[in-house]
């Protein structure tokens, strides 16, 4: 009887449950190649080996090295400079009603398309990835963050000016910990998003990263290649998502 | 002009031509409902056993989480019993509303995309009722309800009391024998509340449809009905059923008489150990 | 005109105005940027010579196509998600990491199985719009009220009339929304395959533009598609207000 409650808890289940859907993934993927055959894509056993065999070659980690650097820089960037304005637009209610649609508009409008402009702008290479990954994510930040600071409630905010908390003071203290289950999500959605840009950035401009190496497959057409460079790339994305996910979760239960 | 009062008997049955008068009837009708998380399971009703006879006024008063709702949709036939049977006419209510039975909820259920006219005349288009027919129920029914004015407007533009007379105008359309109301005016204020109170009471002579009415105010269930079923606490079966004698074109006038106020009285001395105890019901569960 | 209309109108303006004088002062090279108004005379221009009709026929329709099929998919899954639990919370870790995964690596291969024509792209585009559309749809789906699915049974509604009478005009606002969402990730997805790999479509002209250094065409068509959704989506929000408004939300 134990074991069996507790096979019925909600953890195993969700475990069983994402088991099932990796097996339901690595199905289709099959089905799929049996239709399509080996000139459209690899199969999913051929794909995961070549990818372990990519996993240990140095070309493989400088590639995936120069991504995350881009990446990382990119995910700084816009953390700071998004949390910022999107405090100071939470705070200061007049210029942030004027922006918002702005900003909302601006996030509906395809970024890719910008994508020339910025190459124009910072050339080829790391600057540009930078850039079009700040502007792939930085909006969502900015737009969930000043969301969440409106939402917090007056009181907490009559609270610190009682208390003659300095503007720095009242955004430190009192905005941002209240605020943060809102911003979190904020940050997942655009570091999720900045990731892609970051991939787009290379595979159209760039002489390394993973972006260049899967483009370089496309052109040249290597099928094995292809397969196992988008299949760790969905792992990789999958996974970072699937952990901030968590952390998001976590965060929300608090409040 | 007393009223009449029966003797908590452990199965009460009021049965009075029964041949001819009940309408609806229920035998040995318990509801349990199992956990999910695989705790104890919850008895939420019963046993109990009721008769409506044609054409009156029923209310159901008790505390609350005693199940008055449940029963009201086990009548309805939008929820299974766990045991026992009801019979409407005769027929045994079985995965599904049987037809002539209309239901009015707490809820405001008009749709909010429809104008009330549409609203009234949803249930009809549906059924395929010839139009001039359905035209001619739809403004009489506008007519009761007092909302000829308000045909073209949207229901989000209408106060709380005047959705609920658009459901009742819509469930008033389907000419239904049978008419439930799940607290119905419970989201309304006091002043409100007697208005529809005596607006249902002209619908009730109007149609002379059989009429159940649950509701936690106990003015509201004394001044209206021809008999008061008084719940237990959980799982809720009737400790008393109370006969008013009012005659049938009374109105929220009577709440002045002395009749009234002893009706109302004994109520409430039933029901008070009924509500303690599902206080602390509702206190032990957090 | 209130105070916030005319304090957005003035930084835009301002925008502009820094823009058009940086660009023409040499501030900003002319290799980076060009002048905004250059851009509408360029984009005015083009459209007048009808060289772009063609190519703007293209994207839209593709983005047009992708999204009518992701709202028909889109609605029909998620009414079967909803009506299954269990199916549903073991497919939701799917519906909400889709969106950090690159789908456009998925490119090559439709390429490979449709050849190189607009089925890719539409492809890519579906894909891209129908997760926001399920996940909107199930939104708008738990929010319907539990009494007037009841009111639907009261009234002898069949499961299908109830649907359809019922429940997806309750849901309407969250599945219009998930349409205005899906636009949105439809065009990414059509403009993206243009860009990578395309026969033709407004990306695959921007990118052309680009390889040839010819920044007044790129900049150009840039505009053109930046009013394109920008009028797509005022059009969207006027009627969602007009929704919003007769069902008393705002």
């Amino acid at each position: 009887m134990n074991m069996l409650n507790i096979l019925k808890s909600p953890k195993c289940r969700s475990t069983f449950d994402l088991l099932l859907l990796g097996v339901a993934f690595v199905a289709l993927w099959q089905i799929f190649y049996e239709i399509a055959g080996s000139v459209a894509l690899a199969s999913p056993l051929a794909a995961t080996e070549n990818a372990l065999k990519m996993l240990a070659t140095s070309d493989f980690w400088m590639n995936a090295a120069a991504t995350l650097k881009a990446f990382c820089i990119a995910v700084v960037i816009e953390a700071v400079a998004g949390l910022a304005i999107g405090i100071f637009l939470g705070l200061q209610r007049f210029t942030g009603d004027v922006f918002e649609p702005m900003l909302t508009g601006l996030y509906s409008v395809p970024k890719l398309m910008f994508f020339p402009m910025i190459t124009l702008f910072f050339g080829i290479g790391l600057a540009s990835e930078v850039a079009f990954g700040v502007l792939q994510g930085i909006i969502s930040i900015i737009l969930f963050t000043m969301s969440a600071v409106r939402n917090i409630k007056p009181v907490y905010m009559k609270t610190g000016k009682t208390m003659n908390l300095s503007t720095t003071q009242m955004m430190l203290t009192i905005a941002l910990p209240g605020a943060l289950p809102e911003i979190f999500t904020g940050l997942r959605i655009g570091v999720s998003s900045s990731l892609i840009g970051v991939i787009l950035c290379e595979m159209f401009g760039s002489s390394r990263g993973l972006g260049f190496i899967l483009m370089n497959a496309m052109q040249n057409n290597i099928v094995l290649d292809i397969s196992s460079q988008t299949l760790l790339l969905i792992v990789f994305a999958a996974g970072l998502s699937g952990v901030l996910m968590a952390a998001d979760y976590k965060l929300h239960r608090r409040v | 002009m007393i009223a009449q009062r029966q003797t908590q008997k452990s199965r009460l049955d009021v049965i009075v031509n029964d041949r001819v008068d009940a309408h609806v009837k229920l035998s040995g009708i318990t509801q349990v409902f199992r956990s999910q998380t695989g705790g104890p399971a919850i008895e939420a009703l019963g046993p109990l056993d009721l008769t409506l006879k044609t054409g009156e006024f029923f209310s159901v008063v008790g505390p609350s989480g005693c199940g008055k709702s449940t029963l009201l949709e086990l009548v309805a036939g939008l929820t299974r019993p766990t045991t026992g049977e009801i019979l409407i006419d005769g027929k045994v209510v079985q995965g599904g509303v049987p037809d002539g039975v209309g239901v009015v909820f707490q809820e405001d259920a008009s749709f909010p995309w429809l104008t009330v006219w549409k609203n009234i005349m949803f249930g009809l288009k549906r059924r395929g009722v010839d139009p001039t027919i359905a035209n001619e129920r739809a403004e009489r029914a506008l007519e009761l309800t007092g909302l000829q004015a308000f045909r073209d407007a949207y229901p989000s533009q209408l106060s709380g009391g005047m959705r609920q007379r658009v459901c009742i105008a819509r469930t008033l359309v389907m000419e239904p024998r049978l008419i439930l109301l799940d607290e119905p005016f419970g989201a309304l204020d006091q002043q409100t509340r007697l208005i529809m109170g005596d607006e249902v009471l002209n619908l009730w002579r109007a149609t002379g449809a059989t009429v159940m009415l649950i509701t936690h105010a106990l003015d509201e269930a004394a001044m209206l009905s021809d008999r008061v079923g008084i719940m237990s606490a959980r799982p809720g079966h009737f400790i008393e059923i109370v006969e008013t004698g009012w005659s049938k074109d009374r109105d929220s006038r009577i709440a002045s008489s002395e009749k009234f106020g002893s009706l109302t009285a004994h109520l409430w001395s039933k029901l008070r150990d009924e509500s303690i105890q599902a206080t602390r019901q509702s206190e032990t569960k957090k | 005109m209130n105070r916030l209309m005319r304090a957005r109108l003035l930084v835009v303006a301002a925008i502009l105005v820094v823009l058009e004088f940086a660009c023409r002062t040499g501030l900003i090279s002319s290799y980076s940027l060009i002048p905004p108004s250059e851009m509408v005379v360029a984009m005015i221009e083009m459209l007048r010579s009808g060289e772009l009709t063609a190519e703007i026929l293209q994207t839209v329709l593709a983005v047009f196509i992708s999204v009518a099929a992701a709202v028909v998919v889109g609605i029909l899954v998620a009414i079967v998600l909803h009506s299954m639990p269990r199916l549903r919370q073991a497919i939701e870790p799917v519906l909400v990491t889709y969106y950090s995964i690159p789908i456009f690596v998925f490119y090559p291969l439709f390429i490979v199985l449709f050849g190189l024509n607009d089925v890719p792209k539409v492809v890519i585009g579906f894909m891209l719009a129908v997760v926001t559309m399920i996940a909107s749809t199930l939104n708008g789906l738990d929010r319907v009220p539990r009494v007037l699915r009841k009111t639907g049974r009261v009234l002898h509604l069949s499961r299908m009339e109830t649907i359809r009478e019922v429940v997806l005009p309750s849901a309407a606002l969250s599945v219009f929304n998930g349409v205005k969402l899906a636009i949105a990730h439809a065009f990414v997805g059509v403009l993206a395959a243009e860009f990578i790999l395309s026969t033709g479509g407004l990306g695959y002209q921007i990118a052309y533009a680009f390889h040839d250094f010819d920044n007044r065409k790129m900049y150009g068509i840039m505009l053109l598609l930046l009013i394109i959704v920008a009028v797509v989506n005022a059009f969207l929000m006027g009627w969602e207000r007009y929704i919003r408004q007769r069902r008393g939300l705002s």
